[in-house]
């Protein structure tokens, strides 16, 4: 085929924008995470009351004008919960998965990098852990370490660190017969450095993308600890403690499971679009070339 | 004594295996290659696929590490440098790849690319960097402009001179270059020749300079070893060995090489086979199976290099 | 003579940035039986979107044929049915391409890959079309023919492979050969064995051959007429004794300068300075000006192509009224 003219400069930040705008979906996408995440910070201000103020006179009341979202047994708001239930699913999703990338793809560049019996040692126990169910390995780890913010953070990171190791480690190996990645090695660079500044920039999409898409795996992976107890102890609210909680009562409040659970829906609906949208954008096969 | 000598170079790859065994067969690259790129001198390495010719200007580099053999240069042993000596030699010795698009970081900013090597070998401060980058520009043919300015801008022929002023941007004494005009355009290919040739007279750089091509050749290299499934059968000045070859296959090679004329078109290419695998090489001289003139003492002993003229050696039982 | 294949006035134009360009513009172009036609051009030339428009093969969308008529058996390609040209391809007119590994399909053996034209296009029973398949590879002279019909394409050298393409491009009995650079991925000791192969066919058949490649060596090897392409246009069209011995376009000049010949000493080299336009990017007049040492005040209109003696044409007014003189 014909060599296409070299296309004008543009500014890397143009050229993401210039994709998502021609994908009109992946901006519901932004769009809801945006009201979450806004949401989440400002839970306290939206909040029409105090999420932990239980109230007996006003138990498992259905949606009203003073609570929008009803109230559960023990008559606190369920919409002031959510809010508040937000700030705590989000941060474990957001912490767990910046802790699994970095360290994954930390062991992923590494082992695709040095290859021979590294490379093979580590993408044995990758695929052992592959091999365990996320929830199973959450459980187990989280069982260990007992119930708590940090440990169930700890717990979410590990069931999802293999996921990275894989993701960070192909791409590697296909830079690694990238003729520029000899050529810093002719140049003396040292393997830090190409693998720091000449690999893992030309991989970084790769990991966003399925960073994207794990965070909303790890918020239902809290959610799912959480309804059996092993998450967040109450009366902290959190999504998945809110469902646990609901659910003795779910035939006479189904309001109690349903919301939480759409709000679970939501946030992971909306990481998955942009998680897909992200690896449109920054994919360079996709974008540029008319 | 200054320059590359290599003396009995050996690579074979293993190939398949793994962590639970499998079965492995063993590329033989390159067998007991030895050969000299004396100062200032451009040395070609001509052959077919698969003839090791790559591997050989990457073992040069320790790019891929050598099996056997020795490579010197300017009197230091390069397979038994340290890290820190490697890191001195890889400033005298550089690189220029084949593929002008696969050999540049597309994230990095020419500007990047340049001063890197330099960053990374502490020489200068960041002006002298900055000068020394700018200095290089005009020197491969290109604008100033070009410094801020992603690979994806360029087309093949100015990528190819960036990855000439990144190799040149150390002040290297001998380049390797693999093919590196193969993946370009006739008319730029005479381009960037001409300006390797003006480079490697400024400088008084040495060359080695690989590639399948007997025209690029005849026009860059003093001399040429011609290479077949990882052996050299034939070396010596290109003019001679172009227009008398003595090894049945520089023959063939040089008959085929298709010339610009159709006066003189291939008279009989019919009778010759193809190269065999290097994973299973044939048995005596490796050229046996496609030679005209092979004897029965050519299935059995690979013959020795021999000279039979005033620097030309041929490794060939008919001589 | 009827020529096999009579292009005229071809104009294909691709999309670039909500505009439509011209990749190649205004090509005639015309092939007799038993006759090679090698068209000849850089990258960005045009020279294999001439090929692909004449078999159809441009993208869906993004790419259209703007001008012009494809001449092939009393019946004008452009206005054909999808379905009625699909009847033409690898039937009528044949097709090879530079990488025969991306060409064949992995999983079936050559054999059933040369023998599947023949089931689909000529209506041939499987016994008959096996044994089509080992006498077309026989043919080619891929060595042990009757073994090598049940092998797989990994199982063949690139060279093999490489003929094998040409045994399903022949398995129809084409009377149009379209081979798109064929030989470039190819060492040189069977590249010439298959410009070789290539040649004997072409006679024992009679076949007309369009041959599309860079390399000017291997036109004077193969071909009886030549055609020169540069930004979308022929700019010279001669037999190929003629073109090698008095070339009068200056690119074809310059062209046959710049290459490194491997008979000649090396100061005979002279590179074209810049670069092919691109093809939003053409200049209004003679699209070679721009890096033309002869270039006058009359290279601002964009030349024809005018004869300069016997079969030989260039687009060239500079040079041509030069060689009328002489």
């Amino acid at each position: 085929m014909t060599a296409m003219p070299a296309p004008p400069p543009a500014r890397k930040q143009s050229a993401l924008l210039a994709t998502l705008n021609r994908n009109r979906l992946s901006w519901v996408g932004i769009g809801m995470l945006a009201v979450i995440f806004a949401v989440a910070i400002f839970a306290p201000l939206l909040s029409p009351h105090d999420p932990l103020q239980q109230n007996i006179l006003h138990r498992l009341e259905p949606p009203s004008a003073e609570f929008w979202l009803g109230t559960d047994s023990y008559g606190r708001d369920v919409l002031s919960r959510l809010f508040h239930g937000a700030r705590i699913s989000l941060t474990i999703g957001f912490l767990a998965v910046l802790v699994a990338m970095i360290v994954g793809s930390t062991l992923g560049v590494l082992a695709g990098y040095i290859g021979g019996i590294f490379d093979q040692v580590v993408m044995g126990i990758v695929d052992v852990m592959l091999s365990f169910p996320t929830l199973l390995l959450g459980l187990m780890v989280a069982a260990m370490l007992g119930a708590s913010l940090e440990n169930l953070i700890i717990a979410i990171a590990i069931t999802e660190t293999a996921p990275f190791v894989r993701v960070a480690r192909a791409p590697t190996i296909a830079m690694k017969r990238q003729d520029f990645v000899e050529a810093g090695r002719a140049l003396g660079f040292s393997p830090g450095r190409i693998m720091g500044v000449h690999i893992l920039p030309n991989i970084l999409s790769d990991i966003v993308v399925v960073a994207s898409l794990w965070m909303a795996s790890a918020i239902r992976t809290e959610a799912s600890l959480s309804f059996i107890g092993l998450g967040v102890s109450p009366p902290t609210p959190t999504w998945g403690g809110m469902i646990r909680e609901g659910f003795e009562n779910i035939l006479s409040a189904w309001w109690l499971v349903v919301f939480p659970s759409l709000a679970i829906l939501l946030t992971v609906l909306a990481l998955n679009i942009l998680g897909d949208a992200l690896r449109d954008a920054i994919d360079p096969k996709l974008r540029g070339e008319e | 004594m200054n320059g590359l000598q290599v003396r009995g170079l050996k690579k074979h790859f293993i190939l398949g295996g793994g962590f639970l065994g499998g079965k492995t067969s063993r590329v033989r690259a390159v067998e007991n290659m030895s050969f000299d790129v004396p100062e200032g001198a451009s040395v070609g390495l001509v052959g077919e696929s698969g003839c090791g010719k790559s591997t050989v200007s990457r073992a040069v580099l320790r790019l891929v590490e050598p099996d056997e053999g020795t490579v010197t240069f300017n009197g230091t042993d390069v397979r038994a440098a340290s890290p820190a000596q490697m890191r001195k030699l890889r400033q005298k010795m550089q690189f220029i790849f084949q593929d002008p698009y696969s050999s540049l970081n597309t994230r990095r900013t020419i500007r990047q690319t340049l001063e890197e090597p330099l960053k990374v070998h502490r020489m200068g401060s960041p002006a002298e960097r900055r000068e020394r980058v700018e200095a290089i520009l005009p020197e491969v043919g290109l604008p100033q402009e070009a410094l801020d300015r992603y690979p994806h801008e360029f087309s093949g022929g100015q990528r190819q001179r960036i990855g000439i002023a990144r190799a040149l941007v150390l002040e290297p004494e001998l380049v390797v270059a693999d093919e590196p005009v193969s993946a370009l355009d006739v008319s730029v290919q005479a381009q960037i020749l001409r300006l390797l040739d003006d480079l490697r007279q400024r400088r008084t750089l040495s060359f080695l300079f690989v590639s399948h091509d007997l025209g690029v050749i005849r026009h860059f290299c003093d001399v040429t070893c011609v290479m077949y499934l990882g052996h050299l059968i034939e070396y010596g000045p290109t003019e001679e060995i172009l227009d008398d070859p003595a090894h049945p296959y520089t023959m063939l090679l040089r008959e085929s090489s298709p010339v610009p004329d159709p006066t003189s078109r291939i008279a009989n290419a019919k009778m010759t086979g193809e190269i065999p695998s290097p994973a299973n090489p044939p048995t005596g001289c490796p050229f046996h199976t496609r030679c005209p003139r092979a004897t029965p003492e050519c299935k059995e002993v690979m013959p020795k290099m021999k000279e039979i003229a005033p620097g030309r050696q041929v490794a060939c039982h008919l001589y | 003579m009827t020529p096999v294949l009579d292009i005229k006035g071809l104009t294909t134009e691709f999309r670039v940035k909500n505009g439509w360009h011209a990749a190649v513009r205004g090509i005639d172009l015309s092939v007799n039986a038993n006759e090679t036609l090698a068209v000849v051009g850089e990258s960005g030339s045009g020279k294999s979107v001439t090929a692909l428009s004449t078999l159809r093969l441009l993208p869906q969308t993004g790419a259209r044929i703007s001008r012009g008529e494809v001449g092939f058996g009393g019946r004008d390609l452009t206005k054909l049915s999808e379905r009625e040209m699909s009847r033409i391809r690898g039937n009528d007119i044949a097709m090879i391409f530079q990488e025969p590994m991306t060409s064949l399909n992995p999983t079936m053996t050559v054999g059933d890959q040369i023998a599947e034209g023949l089931l689909i296009h000529r209506g041939m029973s499987r016994t008959e079309a096996a044994k089509e398949a080992r006498r077309l590879l026989d043919e080619v002279r891929v060595p042990d023919p009757a073994r090598r019909v049940n092998d797989y394409p990994h199982q063949f050298s690139g060279g093999m492979r490489q003929r094998a393409m040409i045994a399903i491009a022949l398995a129809c009995r084409p009377k149009l050969l379209l081979a798109d650079e064929p030989t470039t991925a190819l060492d040189v000791t069977v590249q010439a064995q298959v410009l070789s192969l290539l040649d004997d066919l072409k006679r024992d058949r009679g076949m007309a051959i369009v041959f599309i490649t860079h390399n000017l060596g291997v036109v004077a090897q193969i071909a009886d007429r030549v055609a020169v392409m540069y930004a979308g246009e022929i700019v010279e069209t001669a037999t190929c004794d003629t073109l090698f011995a008095d070339p009068v376009h200056p690119y074809t000049e310059a062209l046959l300068k710049a290459m490194p010949r491997v008979d000649r000493k090396a100061e005979s080299l002279e590179p074209i300075p810049g670069s092919v336009p691109s093809i939003s990017a053409r200049p209004a007049g003679c699209v070679y000006a721009p890096r033309c040492n002869y270039v006058q005040p009359s290279c601002a209109a964009h030349p024809s192509l005018v004869p300069v003696g016997g079969n030989h044409e260039a687009r060239c007014p500079v040079r041509a009224d030069k060689g009328e003189a002489a």
